[in-house]
């Protein structure tokens, strides 16, 4: 590894001494210069020392500034930005002189400006949904992507830069994007943080340096365990990387089989973690093993709960179907494959395709950790039947009095008793107090388009004429029926006077409710995302004609649940509406099953064929103090919503919870929500996704 | 013999399944069928588009060596349809059977694909076949058909659509044995690329791989992740000399999404694989 090992300064400054005499004098050397170059690794220092000597050969004075501002250059350019940069001052010089090429040197921020300016770079923000798609195909799991000054991922969020612009051409700057993207998921995916690392690097005299070494293996490792899945990927990955060096290469030939894990990196680190280091690859950002243990931590506790949720779910299920089960424990057995995230799930012997849910959760669980863990199957479980977090005693004063203000009682469902907590909450129903009266005609005018757009779409969907056939009238014959006609009195049979073809709106009988978040989480963005998606809404289906009403709810206690109505069944949407639409703001906390009790209750009452309960939300049930968070809320919502259904309801629900994946299936069941990204989508999205549900 | 004699003549050869339609079984659902078979109990078929229902149901005809009569139902199809109808020919009347009840005469596989997307009133004539009544009133003609024994009425359902007004009703699911098809396991699909393709096992793993990457976006911003129809289309596309990623886009890609950055995102998973 020898022809890696950096110049020594000294080495430097006389190789310097040839390049730059001419510019230097006995008050300016090149001891500073120099100083700069030294950090680099060797393949920079041999960059930056070519280009000086081109630079010279025009003018020594081009080569010093060049070689002064080269490390900086390098770091905010990258490479191929810092030939450009020379290369325009040296154009400068053919063309104006010496003066303004030296200025156009010193200009190094406003090259970099112009550059990002000129359109080859790509900014995140542009290519984010994308990478975010591609990055959940590939992981099945949701990766987070943020701009930041440094690039590196905590395993459930990457941070890339906010925008690349190394490279003359987009496309190339895509593929860096996508490059970073897919090295970061490599790590989580391949067990990167499998490992607690601290120990590891406090062994070396020089923690940092192994940590950059430890990085460097990792990726070569990590670019040949992409290759046996991705090819395309470890391809792009190497195409970035360039020649190894020859160390480096035989190190690559040593992490390459199927089974090298962190730990083979982790050994390996201590044959190279002296050497010099050679320059990182382009699509590497830094590593913080200590965050990134934290957010893995987090996930794993999350899921550890989770599937052990759905798992004892599962077991019941079993039970109940085989009362021989009854009293043993049904014995779980998982065999997975950390290749490609398969597995089988046996119960008891028996081999179950799990809910699409629990598989999902299952593939992640796997990914942390190469297998599910046996101890994750154990019945005894982490203890997520804490014990009973409500006060069994709580005292029911208050409840008469919420009464006698005017409340209405309603049960809510205890998974743990497997039955009703009877007259458990107290509901008041109040209307939304107006808001700016102006509110509604401002949105009305921001979304003038897409509103018509909406309108038209929607009247379309209304104005889905059907030929009515055999019709006593119409603007047709219906020639079946007439030939139907002829041929039954032909047979002697009584013929129909049904004999014409109608064009007939189809009368399409919907109401819908729609249930507001008013909750405190709300606030802010996703409140006024809300209100615009309700204006959209309510745009829309005036143009459709069907019934609906819409209701806020939010809550404080199971002694204080409250519904806000915004609009009614009956109320027509005008001026009171519109204020009150404006009036919606953020309260206190999501209790959500009575809330679709009384609404359920209401819509029930509306004359319709079809009626929907359509749920806008930014999170899972959640409410204060009384043990309402967590499993009680989700399972205490879900019973609401099964009531619903068999109450002839169908349930849907809107969300922007990215956590919602978790619970919502197990809520509402398959094909009954829709997660959206972005708050910003919200007012479209929820129109189009109405117009999809009852179409 | 007139006319529509010979048309239904035609048809009933149609019905035969001469040569066995190749079907991978993914659990126990060929055995579950057969005993609803010999029950004489219908059968609802649930799973997501291009996953081998039809296919399914086609290997089941030829393995109980019966005619499947197919009806792909649409939001037009009436009880009338199925059932039959008076044409004239000669300034006589021909009553003509529909596709149901020249299954129940022939005692054949009688197969309703989708069937929520057809007219409510279909469930009159499918009751009383579904239930233990097993017969087809046939109104205009003033007849009652009974089923033969070796008769078999199998509907197909998509649960995954969205639309309210496209639910199957209690009353008509309860009267079926459900069984459930999903995508088969990978090495599973990648056996069944094969055999409807000719293209080798490598390139057949990697297009499952794919359908994988897709499939983890369902929810995501795709409705339906790339099925295992799609994956034989590109497949073939690829037999005949269409690059792999040129076969990936205009077979699987093109089919999933209209989205541009969705598009761009499932061609970005198409290129990790190949």
């Amino acid at each position: 590894m020898t022809e890696l090992r950096s110049l020594s300064q000294q080495e430097l400054e006389e190789k310097l001494d040839d390049i730059l005499c001419a510019a230097l004098s006995s008050r300016r050397s090149a001891a500073a210069i120099a100083a700069g170059i030294a950090p680099l690794p060797r393949a920079q220092q041999d960059f930056v020392l070519a280009w000086a000597e081109v630079a010279a050969q025009n003018v020594a004075e081009l080569g010093y500034q060049f070689t002064a501002q080269a490390p900086q250059a390098l770091a905010l350019l990258g490479r191929g930005g810092t030939e450009k940069w020379l290369l325009a001052a040296l154009d400068a010089y053919d063309k104006e002189g010496l003066y303004p090429a030296c200025a156009a040197l010193k200009d190094l921020a406003g090259f970099k400006r112009r550059a990002d300016a000129a359109g080859a770079g790509v900014a995140l923000a542009e290519v984010a949904r994308v990478l975010e798609l591609f990055l959940r195909g590939l992981a099945g799991r949701r990766l987070q992507l943020e701009a930041s000054d440094e690039t590196w991922t905590d395993t459930g969020t990457i941070f890339l830069p906010e925008r690349i612009a190394r490279h003359s051409e987009r496309a190339q700057n895509f593929r860096l994007y996508k490059a970073i993207a897919v090295h970061h998921w490599a790590q989580a995916r391949y067990g990167s943080f499998n490992l607690d690392l601290a120990p590891v690097l406090a062994a070396y005299a020089v923690p940092e340096r192994a940590l950059a070494w430890f990085n460097l293996l990792e990726a070569i490792r990590l670019e040949s365990q992409v290759g046996r899945g991705f090819p395309g990927l470890a391809a792009l990955l190497a195409a970035l990387r360039g020649e190894l060096a020859p160390g480096l290469a035989a190190a690559q030939a040593r992490l390459a089989h199927a089974e090298s894990s962190v730990a083979h990196s982790v050994a390996l680190l201590r044959e190279f973690h002296a050497l010099p280091l050679p320059e990182p690859f382009p699509y590497m950002g830094s590593l913080y093993p200590q965050r990134a243990a934290e957010v893995r931590g987090e996930r794993i506790a999350k899921e550890r709960r989770a599937l052990y949720t759905e798992l004892e779910q599962l077991r019941l299920a079993l039970q109940a179907e085989r009362p021989e089960l009854q009293d043993g424990e049904a014995a779980l057995e998982v065999e997975s494959s950390f290749e490609t995230l398969e597995f089988e799930l046996q119960i008891d012997g028996e081999a179950v395709a799990p809910p699409e849910e629990v598989a999902r959760l299952m593939r992640s669980i796997i990914q942390d950790f190469g297998e599910i863990p046996e101890e994750y199957l154990l019945a005894s479980g982490p203890g997520a039947y804490a014990p009973d977090a409500l006060a069994q005693g709580e005292d029911a004063s208050g409840l008469a009095e919420s009464r006698a203000e005017g409340g209405r009682l309603y049960d809510e469902w205890d998974f743990r008793r497997r039955d009703y907590r009877k007259d458990w909450c107290v509901l008041f129903e109040s209307e939304v107090l107006p808001g700016d009266p102006a509110y509604v005609a401002g949105v009305r005018a921001r979304y003038a388009g897409q509103i018509a757009q909406l309108r038209r779409r929607f009247e379309a969907l209304r104005g889905e004429d059907r030929l009515a056939r055999r019709q006593h009238e119409g603007e047709d014959i219906d020639f079946d029926a007439l030939v139907e006609a002829y041929a039954d009195r032909a047979s002697g049979i009584e013929a129909s006077e049904r004999l014409f073809v109608q064009r007939r709106r189809i009368e399409r009988n919907i109401a819908a409710m729609f249930m507001v978040d008013m909750s405190g989480s709300t606030k802010g963005w996703i409140n006024a995302c809300e209100r615009e998606a309700l204006v959209l809404l309510c745009e829309a289906l005036e143009a459709l004609g069907d019934r609906y009403a819409i209701y806020g709810f939010s809550g404080w206690t199971r002694k204080r649940c409250d519904i806000y109505r915004i609009k009614t069944f009956g109320e027509h949407y005008g001026e009171a509406v519109r204020a009150r639409i404006a009036g919606v703001e953020p309260r206190d906390y999501t209790r959500m099953g009575v809330a679709i009790r009384h609404l359920s209750g209401i819509l029930n009452e509306a004359e319709a064929k079809t009626r929907i309960l359509f749920t806008l939300s930014d999170g899972k049930p959640d409410d204060f103090h009384d043990g309402y968070r967590g499993d009680y809320g989700i399972e205490d919502t879900r019973q609401a919503l099964l009531e619903a259904r068999q109450s002839g309801i169908h349930p849907f629900c809107v969300t922007i919870d990215e956590e919602a994946r978790d619970y919502l299936p197990h809520m509402y069941g398959p094909a009954s929500w829709v997660l959206i990204d972005d708050a910003g989508q919200l007012p479209l999205k929820t129109a189009e996704v109405y117009r999809r549900l009852t179409s | 013999m007139s006319g529509p004699q010979a048309l239904r003549r035609l048809d009933a050869d149609l019905d035969r399944i001469e040569a066995e339609p190749y079907y991978e079984p993914i659990g126990s659902e060929v055995a579950l069928f057969e005993a609803a078979w010999k029950s004489r109990v219908p059968v609802l078929l649930k799973g997501p588009t291009g996953c081998g229902k039809t296919r399914f149901v086609e290997h089941m005809a030829w393995r109980l060596a019966r005619p499947l009569v197919t009806v792909s139902c649409h939001d037009d199809l009436t009880a009338s349809d199925l059932v039959g109808r008076y044409l004239i020919v000669d300034n006589e009347t021909v009553w003509m059977d529909g596709p149901l009840a020249r299954a129940v005469r022939s005692g054949s596989l009688c197969y309703l694909d989708e069937i929520v997307e057809a007219r409510k009133d279909t469930t009159v004539v499918i009751h009383p076949l579904a239930d233990s009544r097993r017969i087809l009133p046939m109104e205009k003609r003033g007849e009652l058909l009974r089923a033969p024994d070796e008769f078999m009425l199998i509907l197909s359902y998509n649960p995954g659509y969205q639309s309210v007004l496209k639910e199957l009703k209690h009353s008509t699911r309860q009267r079926f044995v459900a069984i459930e098809f999903d995508y088969p396991r990978a090495d599973l699909e990648a056996k069944i690329v094969v055999s409807e393709s000719g293209i080798n096992l490598h390139i057949a793993e990697r297009l499952v791989k794919f359908a994988a990457l897709t499939r983890n976006l369902k929810g995501g911003g795709l409705d339906e992740g790339a099925s295992t129809r799609l994956l034989v289309h590109a497949a073939q596309l690829m037999q005949r000399g269409v690059a792999a990623h040129a076969a990936c886009t205009a077979a699987i890609s093109l089919a999933l999404s209209d989205d541009p950055e969705m598009l761009a995102a499932i061609d970005e998973l198409a290129s990790a694989v190949f």
